[in-house]
């Protein structure tokens, strides 16, 4: 993806340059042009086309504002009932994703989501220890929701 | 035009201070560290990031600049605040601070056993 990028940008230059003028306009104009280029090319290129992977980023983190309001409104909730009747726990959470920066974002995303928190991950990065605020109405409507996040982490990551 | 950002900021400002008050209830009235660390981390970042993004659009509305430290403080904020409350809740964990007494699952003291049949099956 880096690669396509700056592929991307090279092109944008080289348009400039061709034009002889040195402007913004100019340069989103060849940008464009050699996104199309890059469109064209992407068999002879690793890795998938890069604008794929930069939707795949604008939905993350769409998702992850809004999963960060609906947790606070749970946390709302759960604050203000007059009775304490919740039931929290410590659950483990098997994880498929591989690379550091990617359980890293996962945490970060399951930290943020209503009623969970990440209280430690294994040594074999296989694992990850939940705290949940509501463990029983929560453990399955969780495990969707993050099937959800690693299916969208895996979508930037693929 | 100014009475819509008017009642943007106005809103913003607000509901920004609403969640920290509620982070506040939140850390007296919930048992345990744990729960009280959910509070700290979800409810304190809403709100100082609607206290931000409020300030940023008084200013740009009213003096017509646009605070760019504003824009990476909320950034900071938003990725800081919950590895913090992973940080203290662990380092509580690790130290041997109980769970409330009405919690119904801990599967994290249990992680040495889990390793353990890891390591059988592998083998």
């Amino acid at each position: 993806m880096a690669f396509q990028l700056l592929l991307n940008f090279f092109l944008a230059f080289l348009w400039m340059f061709m034009a002889g003028t040195f402007n913004l306009a100019n340069f989103i104009i060849g940008y464009f042009l050699g996104m199309l280029v890059i469109f064209g090319m992407r068999r002879f290129l690793s890795g998938r086309f890069y604008m794929g992977k930069i939707v795949a980023i604008i939905k993350l983190t769409l998702m992850f504002v809004w999963e960060l309001i609906k947790a606070n409104f749970e946390v709302l909730l759960i604050v203000l009932k007059p009775k304490m009747d919740m039931k929290p726990g410590i659950f483990k959470y098997d994880t498929e994703l591989k690379k550091d920066w990617e359980i890293t974002l996962l945490s970060l995303l399951i930290t943020l989501t209503p009623g969970t928190l990440v209280m430690d991950v294994s040594d074999d990065n296989e694992t990850l220890y939940i705290h949940a605020l509501n463990i029983p109405d929560v453990n399955q409507a969780v495990s969707s929701i993050k099937d959800g996040f690693e299916k969208a982490i895996m979508e930037v990551s693929r | 035009m100014t009475d819509i950002s008017d009642i943007l900021i106005i809103l913003f400002i607000l509901i920004g201070a609403f969640f920290s008050v509620v982070t506040a209830i939140g850390l007296i009235r919930l048992p345990d560290i744990y729960s009280r660390t959910h509070a700290a981390s979800k409810s304190a970042t809403l709100g100082v990031m609607c206290i931000l993004i409020g300030t940023l659009i008084f200013f740009l509305t009213e003096e017509g600049f646009f605070n760019s430290r504003i824009v990476l403080g909320i950034f900071f904020v938003l990725i800081t605040a919950p590895v913090g409350g992973h940080l203290i809740s662990r380092a509580a964990y690790n130290a041997g601070v109980k769970l409330w007494d009405k919690s119904i699952q801990d599967d994290l003291a249990k992680k040495e056993q889990f390793e353990k049949e890891k390591e059988g099956s592998r083998y």
